[in-house]
């Protein structure tokens, strides 16, 4: 037997909306058996990483503080992704974009007012646009593969964060640990209901974000142009649109939100700069716009399906005694499943036995 | 002849073939057998399922339902390499050839003996001289010209020494003069007991070639025929099914109409590895003019055609003026704005991105010049006109569509054509360029899309035609110039014109025919 | 001398896997695919090769298990991209993605355990020549077969039918089919022989460079490698010198860190990093030229009509 594809006159409604769930369908199945290969019993670990972490109402509010920088970086991928400009240094300018924002609060510690924290949130933004640029300037110029310059721009940000938080910006308060001063309060981004939980304004940005990229994309000429340029390159160019200028616009706009999803971490959920300051936000961000099927909307519900995913690997962690890495492989499942139920879409499977008459299924 | 007889004599016979994609009948119980020892035509429109079926019979499609016989055993053609080794042979329409390989190794990768590069380069050079095939066997494919790859193509295929050769179209790349050459080559084939299934829509050549035809019309036979006992009118009627109509074109007296699009001294380096400079091109279209372009596929104009619309700019403002401005420096949206419209060769992913709807289509060309209609403040896009417009030209061209706002893709080929000359012609142009414009559209479409251009130019707009069809641009144009070699002759009125001149020029022969016409101009 | 020789050999040692990777990661492209999974078939095959060879002591069957590994691996690649037409970029990302996470928690009993080192070639008498012996017949048996691979490879690729037929699809799938190749199968096998080179690679890392499991040992390598393809034109000699240039590189800021060189060391650290962005816009600046090189179908879906 074999698999073959048959191409389907128009791309498949039905399947466009369900190619998402299909996908955390199969990758919750592939879970269980994977928790049963490590001797686990495979409901109770569904349970314990899928259900059990968001059970109060305090826990989600740690999901919203994981899915806000998800969903910010995701939204900005999904206008790359869409322009087919392949931006997958996020991560780097999560970082640039954290740095550029704390050097208010770490240089100048002593500065307080109600203009600090706008402050700081611009310069995150435009930190992490500019970092953005170099890939975007030398893929335009250079004609330069932007995957590969984009990547390795995330080794030299992290080494670069590494070094200040070790170097010139350490709390020299610190006992030598690698760290920044501790933010001062009117350099922290305020929380949302310190009463209920820790979700701090980062969740609020994310989804006016989400809503203004979606009404971009989808009612206004400059989505248009992304679309056009994305599906087809030289139908833009006969439109009269400009594939280089695209190229700074997107990786502008999602350096832009990943710079901001960094600072807004930093002085929100953490309160200073560390050597460490995402658990690859910037990677899984890539999944949550694929699993979002790259619409704004879409992206908001994945970006809290991907934040269950760290929430569930710390559970599984202490409850289960198994590694946290765990999350990574159920991301990177999901985004394989994501990938393969999308072919869905523009084609129909069609299971092929050698010599004799093929049947058909959806 | 006594049915035994007929029988032994068929080299191949189809019975009842079919093949259904999704929905669409492509082939529907096709009967065909070819004899030894003959020239047999497979004649239909674009899109009644010719190239359908002999990918079928050379193995590159899977049937769904029908019987193959070859030399009267029943034989399943699983792949091409089984069809190889029964003694069939394909040239292909877009050829399967390699651009970054060379000519011997494009040979090779056909061939199973394990003959080395050297010697297959041997035997392609002593092949070429018996029939007429000039190749160069260690030269890069893309560097060559479209009749040399058909010589590569033709001569990879005879290596094979096959029994039952197929040709996809073969003088649609040609000369008149080169397609005489290859009519010769298959001549001599046929002497030597060869037979050869060749697919035309151009029946003069087939009157003149071929000793039985079998007609095609969407997908089903609708009749078998001696060509040379019939006339071209009456193939064409068999083909399209109905009396075929062609444009109408009232010469005109254009004296001292004004110039609306000039070309004055464009070149252009080659874009890419395997592209055609442009070398100093003049040319001149009037109001009430049709000039037409001719010359065999990779001459240029596809790169004259991006130098014109403004997809690429040139070096000097001047060497494009639209209604006697220069617009060589500006870009594509700009040069709309001035009144020019543009129609390029390929529809799905150059005029039309194919995975988007017609409504938004439109805006691809549109969204500048009509910015008004279509764009409210703040870069909203207003559906609801964009809406209207789009019904109004699948109106105005008939547009036919199985959906209110399809997908291009989902369109035929002829339909998509005509909404996109709809789309342009519904701004009313004073300058019009169109790069093929009926390639790959049925008969009915193509005499549409022909009168609206016609039609256009005499209401008092410039209309430039690039086209390969000879037929077409005799039934069109006012004059009809010539590109070759990314240069182009001097325009030769219409009534001055013969296949013959054309075709000429077309293979480069006349001397020295780039000299400005308009020397006062630069 | 001595200490020049030492230092060829650390470049060597540095060199070798970026090489491996690279070669396997060139067969895949030249056949039109665009495999941006790399490193996490590296590391697959670090983890692996390091967890086989603790666990039976030999480090030849280590050096085996990070080839299944990674060809098995590379396998869920190719099954998705040419079996059901994903997008290549997408799901090589998701590939690296998944091999980290999956290393990580393979690897979790495995850090901080004594590894097992695959020994270095001795032949008595050439190895004790001086200079050369050691550079020619005194390094780790992996260094030779890089070497070999970039020959076969070349060979392969240029002097055979298969390696024409190889060519020829990467070039035009299209047209490959119509001539009745195996599309489809060519380029299982191409990723297949991928996965395999990045699997030897990682296990290069873990049972050589730095015989032990330490998580995301691979350190970007394989990213590295897909840079040094394009650098080398698709053309296996020049990933050879690509491969010594970046083991240079790498060994020449480890050199100067431990020198120590008024720099930060984080610094010194990012210079590979930096130096395969100046390479790749050196080497992609002239565009035509990219574009010859550049196998047409490179990163094409392929769906044939049936």
């Amino acid at each position: 037997m074999r698999i073959e594809l048959v191409k389907r006159p128009e791309r498949s409604k039905l399947f466009s909306a369900l190619s998402p769930f299909i996908a955390f369908a199969l990758t919750v199945m592939a879970g269980a058996i994977l928790f049963a290969a490590l001797g686990k019993n495979p409901l109770a670990a569904l349970y314990t990483y899928f259900i059990d972490p968001v059970t109060q109402v305090w826990q989600l509010h740690e999901l919203a503080i994981k899915a806000a920088p998800l969903i910010l970086i995701g939204v900005g991928l999904a206008v790359c992704y869409r322009a087919n400009v392949w931006n997958i240094g996020a991560e780097g300018q999560f970082v640039i974009g954290a740095v550029t924002g704390s050097i208010l609060p770490v240089m100048f510690p002593a500065a307080t007012g109600w203009w600090v924290l706008p402050l700081m949130l611009v310069m995150g933004a435009l930190g992490g646009a500019a970092y953005a640029s170099i890939p975007a300037f030398l893929k335009t110029r250079f004609n330069t593969n932007e995957i590969l310059t984009s990547l390795m721009l995330v080794y030299v940000a992290q080494l670069f964060l590494d070094w200040l938080v070790r170097g010139w910006w350490r709390d020299p308060q610190a006992y030598n640990f690698p760290q920044s001063v501790q933010f001062n309060p009117s350099a922290v981004l305020p929380e949302l209901d310190p009463m209920a939980g820790r979700a701090n304004w980062g969740f609020v940005f994310a989804l006016v974000a989400a809503v203004l990229v979606w009404l971009m994309l989808s009612r206004m000429m400059k989505g248009f142009e992304i679309r056009v340029l994305g599906s087809s390159p030289r139908a833009g160019r006969f439109a009269g649109f400009r594939y280089s200028y695209m190229v700074f616009f997107a990786f502008l706009i999602s350096g832009a939100l990943a710079g901001l999803a960094g600072i807004s971490e930093v002085s929100g959920a953490i309160g200073q700069l560390q050597p460490s300051i995402s658990p690859g936000y910037g990677f899984t961000a890539i999944i949550v716009a694929f699993l979002g099927r790259l619409n704004p909307l879409g992206i908001v519900a994945a970006g809290l399906v991907l934040a269950l995913t760290y929430l569930g690997g710390e559970a599984a962690q202490t409850a289960l005694g198994i590694s946290d890495k765990v999350a990574r492989v159920f991301q990177g499942m999901l985004l394989f499943f994501v990938l393969a139920s999308d072919t869905l879409i523009h084609y129909r499977i069609r299971f092929a036995g050698i010599g004799q008459k093929s049947t058909e299924a959806a | 002849m006594a049915k035994s007889a007929d029988k032994a004599a068929n080299l191949i016979e189809v019975r009842g073939l079919t093949k259904v994609f999704g929905t669409l009948t492509a082939c529907d119980h096709v009967d065909l057998s070819i004899r030894e020892g003959e020239i047999h035509a497979l004649l239909g429109e674009n899109g009644a399922g010719k190239s359908t079926l002999v990918k079928m019979l050379f193995g590159s499609l899977e049937p769904t339902s029908g019987e193959l016989f070859w030399k009267g055993k029943p034989v399943r053609i699983g792949s091409p390499s089984v069809a190889r080794s029964l003694g069939i042979g394909m040239v292909f329409q877009h050829f399967s050839l390699f651009e970054a390989l060379t000519a011997a190794e494009n040979i090779a990768l056909s061939l199973h003996d394990g003959a080395t590069l050297d010697e297959i380069a041997s035997r392609s050079r002593e092949l070429s001289k018996t029939y007429g095939l000039p190749l160069d066997p260690d030269s890069l494919v893309g560097d060559l010209s479209v009749g040399e790859r058909q010589r590569i193509e033709i001569t990879r295929c005879l290596l094979q020494e096959p029994d039952l050769i197929i040709l996809d179209e073969p003088t649609s790349v040609l000369t008149p003069q080169e397609a005489d050459k290859l009519f010769e080559t298959l001549e001599r084939l046929r002497s030597e007991g060869k037979s050869i299934l060749y697919i035309s829509h151009r029946l003069e050549e087939v009157k003149r070639l071929c000793d039985r035809a079998t007609v095609m019309r969407h997908g089903k036979v609708v009749g078998h025929c001696d060509p040379r006992k019939e006339t071209a009118a009456s193939l064409a009627r068999m083909m399209v099914g109905t009396d075929v109509v062609t444009a109408e074109s009232t010469p005109i007296e254009l004296g001292g109409a004004p110039e609306l699009l000039a070309i004055c001294g464009l070149s252009r380096k080659p874009a890419g590895p395997f592209s055609m400079p442009l070398k100093n091109i003049w040319l001149s279209v009037r109001t009430g003019e049709v000039l037409g372009i001719a010359g065999v596929a990779g001459n240029g104009q596809g790169e004259f055609f991006e130098a014109v619309s403004g997809e690429a700019l040139q070096e000097s403002a001047d060497a494009v003026r639209i209604r006697g401005k220069s617009v060589g420096r500006v870009g594509i949206s700009a040069r709309r704005r001035m009144g020019a419209a543009f129609v390029p060769e390929e529809r799905l992913g150059h005029g039309a991105a194919p995975r988007m709807k017609l409504s938004e289509n439109l805006l691809l060309s549109r969204h500048d010049t009509d910015r008004n209609a279509f764009v409210a403040l703040g870069g909203f896009v207003k559906s609801g006109a964009i809406q209207s417009a789009t019904q109004r030209i699948i109106e105005a061209m008939d547009v036919r569509k199985s959906a209110p706002d399809p997908e291009a893709a989902a369109l035929s080929g002829g339909n998509l054509q005509k909404f996109i000359i709809g789309r342009e012609l519904d701004r009313q142009p004073a300058v019009m360029v169109v790069n093929q414009p009926t390639w790959g559209v049925d008969a009915g479409a193509a005499a549409r899309i022909r009168q609206a251009l016609i039609s256009l130019a005499r209401a008092g707009s410039a209309v430039l035609v690039i086209s390969q069809d000879l037929d077409e641009l005799f039934e069109i144009s006012d004059a009809i110039a010539v590109m070759h070699n990314g240069e182009l002759s001097k325009p030769i009125p219409r009534g001055e014109a013969t296949y013959e001149k054309i075709g000429l020029l077309m293979g480069g022969a006349e001397p020295g025919h780039a000299a400005p016409h308009h020397p006062e101009v630069a | 001398m001595d200490i020049t020789v030492n230092i060829l050999l650390t470049i060597a040692t540095a060199a070798t896997p970026l090489l491996i990777a690279a070669i396997g990661e060139l067969v895949v492209e030249r056949s039109g695919v665009l495999n941006l999974g790399v490193e996490g078939m590296m590391i697959m095959g670090a983890v692996c090769g390091f967890g086989a060879a603790y666990l039976t002591g030999s480090p030849w069957i280590g050096v085996l298990a990070a080839i299944i590994a990674g060809a098995l691996f590379s396998l869920l690649f190719a099954f998705m991209t040419l079996t059901l037409a994903t997008n290549q970029v997408a799901t090589g990302l998701s590939l690296t993605i998944l091999g980290l996470g999956l290393s990580g928690m393979i690897g979790t009993n495995f850090v901080g355990l004594p590894g097992v080192r695959l020994p270095n070639l001795y032949i008595p008498g050439l190895s004790d020549i001086p200079v050369v012996g050691k550079l020619l017949f005194g390094q780790d048996p992996l260094f030779y077969v890089s070497i070999a691979l970039v020959i076969a490879v070349s060979w392969f690729l240029f002097k055979t039918r298969k390696g024409l037929m190889l060519r020829s699809i990467g070039d035009s799938h299209s047209s490959a089919h119509a001539l009745g190749i195996p599309v489809i199968a060519y380029r299982y096998l191409a990723v297949m022989f991928g996965g395999a080179c990045a699997g030897l690679a990682g296990a290069h890392l873990s049972l050589v460079y730095t015989p032990q499991w330490v998580e995301n040992m691979t350190a970007g390598r394989g990213w590295i490698a897909l840079a040094l393809v394009v650098f080398a034109s698709w053309r296996p000699m020049r990933v050879l010198a690509g491969a010594y240039i970046f083991g240079a590189v790498w060994i020449g800021q480890l050199h100067a860190q431990a020198f120590g060189i008024p720099v930060p060391s984080q610094f010194l650290s990012a210079l590979p990093y930096l130096a395969t962005i100046v390479v790749l816009v050196l080497i992609s600046r002239n565009k035509r030229l990219t574009m010859m090189n550049t196998p047409a179908s490179l990163g094409q879906p392929f769906v044939p009509d049936r």
